[in-house]
This record gives structure tokens, C-alpha cells and sequence, in this order.
């Protein structure tokens, strides 16, 4: 059977006929959906929001699909298979703000809103300024996310299946534009029901396969990543990943509380007839992205065994192609294009999914909302909708060429640090506290969006990584230069050991050398002071973000009360917990 | 829609005992699940050296590896507590709010 040696050579990267077929397949088909789907758009409740007909089941899935990005089952695989445990850590991250979502928001959002968040907080409040504000909440999130994406797209495209980058980008976006335009909520859906039923069959069979190895002993399998790994024990232990705890701590809040913020999460709980399915899908999605994050992790440590980090690493430094390299070794070529095709598809339905929350902030919030008053006919609403779907596409499709070859991890954390400090503190407060206020409101949002975005530039990730990386170059490669002459010369010194030298002259040569090495210390230590530092300490801005947002909330109510939405507050408690006048 | 004004509504001691469950139900679910994840958090913050131990001899599983699937589980076993008492007692309790206060 194939072991680490014969995986080196891998048809991973040049046109694969079998990843086409496939791909062509999913395409089609969902396009036949959404030409289904197009039939049956009409009004705006259909085009946001299926006309609320998706179950509890189905809208578990598609909340798993909008969730279970190319980017977790590829790059989640990759760093296990490479950081071992570490990569674990990061896995479960992703997961606790689930139940955040079934305890605290999901229901509430269901009985109080029609189809954006917004509907929410503005349910008590002054309409105009909080869909503002929240819009401009919902467009940075979905933006940010939208161009993390598409970089990432480009690149895995480009490695899994050799297209250049700006074709990839083009293909991804103008099937994203369709499926979105023609077939609004109902397309996106299915699109994601059955992208999340591949992905989870795909990976499944790749971990039976992988097990298979291991006697379907999970033992069996540490105990041989232990001893395939360069790392050995440390591979099954908490390494580097976490260093200060207050930076970890501040980057598990953005994740778990930033979840709960994702516009175009959140809009999905409007497609459910009512709270009660709303509650049963973040049961079932909970369930399905657990299972996920298990198998892609078991898929992580069988390739580090099966495959090797060796060539893993060899094919990409990040490890992305672990998942797609191990179902290659276990499953030949047919295996690796089907699970090519699947992350083509993942990337494609997140992106929609994201598409539609943009454009349905930008045309339920900001044009009618904002700019109409409230007051606009379903199909002008309907067809702003649409604009708006070409129009973030294209931006879309122009920011992720522009992004090329750029760093775009940062954009994640940024995403999730505005989604948890703009967007979820407003929402929370609005549904839970009778004294909140426009006023409190719109602070919260901006403050939030605002602090998570300065502190996010000015922190290690972004200030010293990016903002000054060639400073950051230099100065590393300064170093390496001053450490190496210093080891040429250090080499030179030793050379004058001879084996019949007296001890005078050797204690001489040594002092001669510590001197020199002491030399050499002071020289680099004075180089790396000059080492730019970031201006914020922590990686991830969360834990500052977030207070901020809330306590600026806070204090902008307690200021100035609003006596018209306390006196909402009666009503929308009644219809948030019994659903009495819930949009149907 | 109804013989009671909101108000009363809000008032009555059904709806209290209703919406009182909730938040204490949601808030305590919230509570655990902070405390689950943030004490795997801690745990790989202070002591490494915990989920570092190996759980048996010979093996080289180390007890971090089910802690952290176990804080997978958790979450969800958690929303399947909620999911559980939601429809068991929830539903059948707004049943009987809708039904005797405000279609009565």
C-alpha cells in the first residue's frame, strides 16, 4: 500500500479529469436547483429567506455548510498534521459558539426579526440610525470574510487543481453571483444542504479509510503519530499555540461570541418557520460541525502518519493539502478528485451564503430602511437585493485578485472580532435589556467596529507582520548575517587548536572565542532592538473590543433613558417568548 | 387578539414562571459552557503539564486529546440539554400561556 515515499508523487496540482468531472456535476446540478429555485422567488421573504419552509434538519445542515469553510477542513487538517495538538485547540474554538447561539440568540432573532439582524435591534429602537449602523456592522463583516475567502480560493484552486488564480476567482465568483441572484435564499440553501452532505460523506469515508490503517484503534494511531513525527511525544501535547493566556483567552472570546455575530448565520434562522425549528437547527449544526471538526482532525494525524509532514510540507508550507494528499494515498486518484471537487464546492457555497447576508444588509437596511423610510414595495426591495448581489460579487471577485499573494489570514480574526464586538453585543443587549437605547445602540455598534478594527492594525498580526514586514526581513536577515560571520570566524579561531598546543595558548583561543560570541550576542541583541514592535500587545483585539462595545452601550442608555422603546420592551418580550406575532 | 392587554399578560403568573425558567435555564447552559471552554483554555494556559500526561503507559495518548473532544461533546450534549427541556416543558408551557390567557 502507498506509504509516505510513493505519495511524493502526487497529482495534486495539474488538471485532474476525475476532480473536473465531479466539479462539473455539483455545478450542474446546482444549477438545475437554481433554476428550480428561480421559479419559486418571488417575494422578499422568498428571496431572503426560503419562504421560511427550510426544516430544522435541513437548516442544521446549511448552517454546518455556511460554517464549515474550505478553509477549516483543509487548513484545520493541515496544521494537526503538522502542530499536532495545537491544531486541536484551535479546532475547538470553532465550535463553543454554538450553543451561545441556541441559549442566548436564536430563538429571540426567529420570533423578533423578518430577515437581517437589524429587524432585532431596531425592533424597540429608531429605525434609521441602527440599520445604519448595523448594516455597516453586517457589509465589514461580510466583506472581510467575502475577501479572506477568495484569496483562499484562489490559492487552493491553484494547488489542488493548477488554475491560475485570477481564473479561479472568476469561476468561484460568477457561479457565487448566480446562484445568489437567481435563486436568492431557496438556491443557497440546497446549495449548502448539499455541500455540507458531501463534505461530511467525503470526510467520513476518508477517516473509515484512514482508520481502516489503524486497526480502527484511535490509540493505535497517536501512538504512530508519536513515533512518525519529528516532534515525538510533544506532537500529542500543547505546544507554542498558546503562549500568553490572556491572548488566548481574548482570541477564544472573538471566536465563540463572533460566531454568534455572523450576519449571514444569524440570517439563516429566518428561513425556519418558527423558534422552535430556529432551536432545533443550532442543535443539529452544533452536532453536524462537532463531528466535523473530529473527522478533520483524525484526518490531520492520519496523514501525518500515512503521508509524512515531509511532503505535506513539501507541497505547501501551511500544510493545506494534507486532507487532499492522505485521500489520495488511501483512495487513489478517483478519491482525490472527489474531495477536490467537495472543497471547490465548500468554497463556493460559503461565499454565496456570505453574498446573500451582504446583500440583503445593503438593500433590507440601508435602502429601505435608511434611505426609504421603511417604505418600499417588495420588488423594488427585491431588485435592489439583486443589484446589490452583482455589485458585491464584482467587488468580490476585484478585492480577492487585488489580495493576491497577500497574507490574508489576518482578515479571519479581524472578521470575527467585529462580528463578536459590532454586531453581537447590540444584538444581545436589544433582545435582554429593557433600558437599552438608539443612543446606546449605535455607539455600541461603531465603538465595536471601530475598536476591533484600530487595535486589530496596530496589533503583532498586522502591525509587525505585515505593516512592517520588510523592516522585520531585514532585521531577521541582519541577524542571520551577523550570526553567521560570527560562526565563520568563530571556525577560523578554532582552527588554531592544534592537538600539541600548550595550555596557555588553548585557555588563549577560548577566551578568544568567548570573547567574540559575547561579541556577537551584544550585536544581534542591539540589530533586533531596532525590531519593530506592535503598538497593541495582544494578537486578537476581542476581549478590549468587545468591552468596549459593551460598555459604551451601557453607559450612552444609562445617560439618557428612552422612554418610547421601554415602553416596546412589554410587547416584544410577550412575542419573543411565545412567538406571538412572529413574522410568519 | 385578545380579552388582556400585554400588559397583563406580562403580568400573569404563568407567563412569569415561563419566561423566569427560560432565562434561568439559558443563562445557566450559557455559564457552563463558558466555564467548559474557557477552563480548557486555562488549562492549556497554566498547566500544560495536566494534558500532557500520557493515559497509560504504554500508550502515547495523552489526556489533552479527550479533554478537548470531550469540550466538543460537551457543547453539544449541551444544546441537547436545552433542546430537551425546550420541548418537553417549554412548548406545553406556551401552549398554555397562548391558550388560556390570551386565546381564552
Amino acid at each position: 500500500m502507498p506509504q509516505a515515499a510513493q505519495t511524493a508523487q502526487t497529482m495534486i496540482g495539474q488538471s485532474n479529469p476525475t476532480a473536473i468531472m465531479f466539479f462539473v456535476a455539483f455545478v450542474v446540478s446546482t444549477l438545475l436547483i437554481t433554476w428550480w429555485a428561480a421559479k419559486r422567488t418571488r417575494t422578499t421573504k422568498d428571496f431572503y429567506a426560503a419562504g421560511r419552509s427550510i426544516t430544522g434538519f435541513q437548516n442544521g445542515l446549511a448552517l454546518a455548510g455556511d460554517y464549515m469553510s474550505a478553509a477549516s477542513f483543509l487548513g484545520i487538517a493541515g496544521l494537526v498534521s503538522t502542530k499536532g495538538y495545537d491544531g486541536l485547540i484551535y479546532s475547538v474554538g470553532w465550535l463553543v459558539g454554538w450553543p451561545i447561539i441556541m441559549f442566548l440568540i436564536s430563538e429571540p432573532l426567529r420570533n423578533l426579526g423578518k430577515y437581517t439582524f437589524a429587524d432585532v435591534v431596531a425592533y424597540r429602537l429608531n429605525q434609521r440610525p441602527i440599520r445604519a449602523a448595523a448594516a455597516a456592522g453586517s457589509l465589514v463583516v461580510v466583506l472581510t470574510y467575502l475577501i479572506a475567502q477568495m484569496v483562499g480560493a484562489g490559492t487552493l484552486i491553484k494547488l489542488m487543481f493548477g488554475l491560475p488564480f485570477e481564473l479561479a476567482i472568476v469561476v468561484t465568483g460568477s457561479l457565487m453571483i448566480m446562484y445568489v441572484l437567481f435563486g436568492g435564499m431557496i438556491a443557497t440553501t440546497w446549495v449548502q444542504i448539499i455541500k455540507a452532505g458531501l463534505l461530511l460523506s467525503g470526510a467520513t469515508l476518508l477517516v473509515l479509510l484512514t482508520l481502516n490503517k489503524f486497526n480502527f484503534s484511535y490509540a493505535n494511531l497517536f501512538n504512530q503519530a508519536a513515533a512518525a513525527t519529528p516532534a515525538g511525544q510533544k506532537f500529542l501535547e500543547p505546544g507554542g499555540l498558546v503562549t500568553s493566556p490572556i491572548d488566548a483567552f481574548s482570541l477564544g472570546l472573538a471566536l465563540m461570541f463572533g460566531t454568534a455575530g455572523l450576519p449571514h448565520i444569524l440570517m439563516r434562522f429566518y428561513t425556519v418557520p418558527d423558534a422552535k425549528a430556529a432551536r432545533k437547527s443550532v442543535f443539529y449544526a452544533t452536532g453536524f460541525i462537532g463531528y466535523f471538526y473530529i473527522l478533520t482532525v483524525t484526518i490531520g494525524f492520519g496523514a501525518a502518519v500515512l503521508v509524512g509532514q515531509k511532503v505535506i510540507m513539501g507541497i505547501d508550507k501551511g500544510g493545506n493539502m494534507a486532507g487532499p494528499l492522505l485521500a489520495e494515498a488511501l483512495g487513489g486518484n478517483l478519491f482525490l478528485g472527489f474531495l477536490s471537487a467537495v472543497a471547490f464546492a465548500t468554497i463556493l457555497a460559503v461565499v454565496s451564503g456570505l453574498t446573500l447576508a451582504g446583500a440583503s444588509a445593503f438593500s433590507h437596511d440601508l435602502f429601505v430602511g435608511v434611505i426609504r423610510h421603511g417604505k418600499a414595495s417588495e420588488k423594488d426591495e427585491v431588485k435592489v437585493a439583486k443589484i446589490a448581489t452583482v455589485g458585491l460579487g464584482i467587488t468580490a471577485i476585484l478585492l480577492g485578485i487585488l489580495f493576491k499573494g497577500q497574507n490574508v489570514a489576518f482578515l479571519v480574526g479581524l472578521t470575527f472580532a467585529i462580528a463578536a464586538s459590532a454586531n453581537f453585543p447590540a444584538l444581545l443587549m436589544s433582545i435582554m435589556w429593557k433600558k437599552f437605547t438608539t443612543a446606546g445602540a449605535v455607539t455600541s455598534i461603531y465603538s465595536g467596529l471601530i475598536v476591533a478594527t484600530v487595535l486589530l492594525i496596530l496589533s503583532p498580526t498586522v502591525w509587525v507582520d505585515i505593516v512592517h514586514k520588510s523592516e522585520v526581513d531585514a532585521i531577521t536577515k541582519q541577524v542571520k548575517g551577523i550570526e553567521d560571520a560570527a560562526k565563520a570566524k568563530i571556525g577560523e579561531i578554532e582552527k588554531q587548536k592544534a592537538p600539541g598546543l600548550d595550555a596557555a595558548k588553548m585557555a588563549e583561543i577560548d577566551a578568544t572565542i568567548a570573547a567574540e560570541k559575547k561579541a556577537v550576542e551584544a550585536q544581534t541583541k542591539e540589530a533586533k532592538a531596532a525590531m519593530p514592535k506592535a503598538i497593541f500587545p495582544l494578537k486578537n483585539p476581542g476581549i478590549y473590543s468587545m468591552a468596549a462595545a459593551f460598555l459604551i452601550g451601557i453607559l450612552v442608555s444609562l445617560m439618557a433613558s428612552d422612554k418610547v422603546a421601554e415602553s416596546k420592551y412589554e410587547a416584544q418580550k410577550l412575542r419573543e417568548y411565545i412567538g406571538v406575532g412572529a413574522e410568519d | 387578539m385578545s380579552k388582556k392587554t400585554v400588559h397583563e399578560i406580562l403580568e400573569d403568573e404563568d407567563f412569569k414562571a415561563l419566561s423566569s425558567q427560560k432565562n434561568v435555564i439559558s443563562i445557566i447552559l450559557t455559564i457552563l459552557e463558558l466555564v467548559l471552554y474557557f477552563g480548557f483554555i486555562a488549562l492549556i494556559a497554566f498547566n500544560k503539564p495536566f494534558l500532557s500526561q500520557k493515559l497509560s503507559g504504554e500508550g502515547a495518548t495523552t489526556i489533552g486529546i479527550p479533554i478537548a473532544v470531550g469540550t466538543i461533546l460537551g457543547s453539544w450534549v449541551f444544546t441537547g440539554i436545552y433542546i430537551f427541556w425546550a420541548n418537553s416543558k417549554y412548548d406545553a408551557e406556551v401552549k398554555k400561556v397562548k391558550d388560556n390567557i390570551i386565546g381564552g
